[in-house]
């Protein structure tokens, strides 16, 4: 599976980013639209989806806040639910800082372009990451989140709910197959394991995203040892 | 407001760490956490992507699916086969 991620010290690159994001452009498109569609459903309008769509770009955190203020929960309630969701950000942008260079207002635009996908796909598995990769498969799946919640918005329901294409289960398919790669180290297949023990224990107990930034926490695991 | 709120704060989430410390090396030290950083952080999306809803632990149709993507990895198929796989197969349990 080594061709299926930039290898380590080789330079992967802009397209072999936009190649490797395709695969999950029909379910981000199709995701984008059901979360227009949800927006508009919730009283949220025309513009405010779009507005969210662009500058949030992060699914979980776009769902809950709009069916939180749905559903007449508060404003507090539904931006905790949002921050904690993207709480994730924070250690997987300090991840990516090195590569990401430029000035302030040009690393912060970068910034932009990561989600777990673009991260996970640009992942060299030694601790670095290939910029092009990241920016390349960020630019698509971008690109794929505003046309499906623009579809979403002024087209309505059109596509059907995602899960009945099982596309929901197109995301963790991806992070699997990238995640075999990284288990032929002792101390990848560790960290693996922990964090998605800590992942598992955390869902009945927490929050929801809770359960994935406590899970970064497992990259702490043997650390220490060395 | 809240889609302000919302935005503002996942910009500043995401940007936190490359407006402060980009472009710069990470000291060797730290190599090998961001490296620990991956597996851990792609086996929790897998966990919860797959066996989660809300805050119960279910294994349902999207259990095959990740088989199926499982059996690709192991035949050694391609990313792109391996998640539309996953996909057709959770989609197919479902209609059953």
């Amino acid at each position: 599976m080594s061709s299926d991620r930039p290898a380590a010290g080789k330079k992967a690159g802009f397209a072999y980013g936009v190649r490797a994001a395709l695969p999950l452009c029909v379910a981000l498109v199709a995701f984008g639209a059901s979360f227009g569609v949800l927006a508009r459903a919730n009283g949220f309008g025309v513009m405010a989806p779009i507005v969210m769509s662009l500058t949030t770009f992060t699914g979980a955190s776009q769902f809950a806040t709009v069916s939180i203020l749905g559903d007449g929960g508060g404003l507090g309630a539904a931006v905790v639910a949002a921050i904690l969701l993207a709480s994730r950000y924070l250690p997987i942008g300090l991840s990516v800082a090195p590569v990401l260079r430029g000035s302030r207002a040009a690393r912060f635009g970068q910034a932009q372009l990561v989600i777990d996908e673009s991260w996970a796909v640009a992942n060299r598995g030694d601790g670095t990451f290939d910029r092009g990769t990241l920016l390349g498969a960020g630019v698509v799946l971008y690109l794929s989140w505003q046309a499906g919640t623009v579809a979403g918005v002024f087209g309505g329901n059109f596509l059907g709910d995602p899960r009945d294409y099982g596309l929901d289960a197109a995301f963790p398919a991806l992070f699997f197959v990238l995640l075999v790669s990284q288990l032929k180290s002792r101390e990848g297949a560790v960290a693996a394991l922990a964090g998605a023990g800590i992942a598992l224990l955390l869902v009945p107990f927490t929050r929801a995203g809770v359960p994935i930034v406590a899970a970064s926490l497992a990259c702490f695991a043997g650390w220490w040892r060395r | 407001m809240a889609v302000l709120i919302v935005g503002a704060a996942a910009m500043a989430l995401k940007s936190a760490g490359p407006v402060v410390a980009g472009g710069r090396e990470l000291p060797p030290r730290v190599l090998p956490l961001v490296a620990a950083l991956a597996p851990a952080l792609l086996a929790a999306f897998v966990v919860t992507g797959s066996f989660s809803t809300g805050r119960s632990v279910v294994i349902d149709e999207r259990a095959l699916g990740l088989v199926a993507a499982a059996l690709c990895v192991w035949g050694r198929a391609p990313l792109l086969v391996a998640v539309v796989a996953a996909a057709a197969v959770t989609a197919l349990a479902r209609l059953v």
